[in-house]
């Protein structure tokens, strides 16, 4: 079997996504995606008028979105408030991480 | 969507044996949800959601939770469709693993086809029954529409060093393709991904392309890669800072010292201010891991006092000597507190 080594990209590199680019990334139809950015679950980095932009965490976002929504069979509100629980344990578990670090190995 | 792929430390798991390959391994999926093989629809969505509760990859921390959550999937994806459960519970009952055949009209019956179980895993058989008549139509992908490929999730647990060098890893993957037919197979996937340097703990990347493959001119999925870093001998880890414990002398922190200190890209000399304290943090700038742009992360030497075991008569004659003419009280603090 021939070995082909493969160049991979990291999210941040997408640079700016539109609207159909994050679609099409994350399986979401535009529909879906504009129901989580009203719930504030994906935040468009730039929003002027009908030309909304999104970084690439937002592929993150969606991506989760989909698949807590096939998964536990939740509707968009319900995938916003997990969404956003997910979001607030992450940020704990990185202030944890932090904390952890910082502490001398004998104390842990 | 669940990820069928491996992680690269744990690749592959059963691979059909040419010599039985008319057979297939049975799965018991009411046992897998733990309900009745005649359980109401109910009964099996309740069970369902409880184990997604607990072992869903987004919202478990158990170990297993990727593997048990796919399973659990592919179980209540079957049985919760009234016509595919109806085809499962023709099988009739085995032992989970058991290598068995299904009846030869069963495919005809539940397919519209006959059906070769070659190379085929019983989750995958499902699937393509189910995907046919979601399709509307029983005779193989000829006039369906593009399909797109599934995306995959897989964890790479990289070394620290690999993080820091940059690394080519190998994935050995088994993912879900579909042949002429519309059938559904599982082909061993293997490749080369080079991880850039500068990836950390909880970073995504992404391999275009590299998912499962589309369907009549649908695109590729794509691969994503979450790096895990394995835990260091000597150093912790937090973004891209590194933590290092740096053991001193009494006599080093007090006085002040020049120490060499470890870092990812070789040893540096490290100059310990004098009356350094323990847990007082000294930056090594820029000697953490790097980022993809910018500057890199710092590296923090974390002083610790230690005091040698058992002292020498001589060392133990000097700390008396120190300890006469010492003025210094460490507990300064104390003073005037807990007295009644």
């Amino acid at each position: 079997m021939k070995l082909e080594v493969t160049e991979v990209l990291w999210l941040e590199e997408h640079g700016e996504l539109t609207l159909s680019q994050l679609a099409e990334l994350s399986r979401l139809s535009e529909a879906d995606l504009l129901e989580l950015i009203e719930f504030g679950v994906i935040v468009p980095a730039k929003s002027h008028a009908a030309r909304m932009r999104f970084d690439a965490q937002s592929i993150v976002a969606a991506r989760t979105a989909c698949r807590l929504r096939e998964d536990f069979e939740l509707d968009a509100y319900g995938v916003a408030l997990a969404i956003t629980l997910l979001d607030r344990i992450r940020d704990l578990e990185a202030q944890l991480q932090d904390l952890l670090a910082r502490m001398p190995h004998g104390l842990r | 969507m669940q990820s069928r792929a491996h992680s690269p430390q744990a690749p592959a798991g059963a691979v059909a044996n040419p010599a039985e390959k008319a057979f297939m391994k049975y799965k018991d999926y009411y046992s897998i949800l733990g309900v009745e093989r005649g359980a109401s629809a109910d009964v099996i969505k309740n069970a369902y959601r409880k184990l997604a509760r607990k072992y869903h990859p987004d919202v478990s921390k158990e170990k297993d939770a990727e593997e048990r959550f796919k399973d659990i999937a592919e179980a209540y994806k079957t049985l919760k469709d009234p016509e595919t459960r109806a085809a499962y519970d023709q099988l009739g009952s085995h032992r989970p693993g058991e290598e068995f055949q299904a009846p030869p009209d069963w495919a005809e019956h539940f397919g519209g086809q006959q059906f070769s179980f070659e190379d085929l895993d019983l989750g995958d058989l499902f699937e393509t029954l189910a995907g046919r008549r979601r399709r509307g139509q029983r005779r193989g992908p000829a006039g369906m529409g593009p399909i797109p490929g599934q995306d995959y999730d897989v964890v790479a647990r990289i070394s620290l060093e690999d993080a820091y060098r940059g690394a080519l890893i190998d994935l050995n993957l088994e993912m879900p393709e579909y042949d002429a037919e519309g059938r559904m197979h599982r082909v061993q996937q293997q490749f080369k991904a080079r991880i850039p340097k500068g990836a950390t703990e909880g970073q995504r990347l992404r391999l275009p392309g590299k998912g499962g493959k589309g369907l009549n001119g649908g695109r590729d999925g794509d691969l994503y890669l979450h790096i895990e870093l394995q835990p260091h001998r000597l150093y912790r880890v937090n973004g891209h800072d590194l933590y290092l414990d740096l053991p001193l002398a009494p006599w080093e922190a007090a006085l002040g010292a020049s120490v060499e200190v470890p870092t990812l890209g070789g040893r540096v000399r490290l100059k310990v201010p004098p009356a350094t304290q323990t847990g007082q943090k000294l930056r090594l700038s820029k000697h953490g891991l790097p980022r993809p742009r910018g500057e890199p992360g710092d590296l923090y030497a974390i002083a610790q006092l230690v005091v040698p075991g058992v002292p020498t008569d001589r060392e133990k004659a000097l700390y008396e000597q120190l300890a006469e003419v010492s003025i210094f009280n460490p507990r300064a603090n104390f003073e005037g507190e807990g007295s009644r």
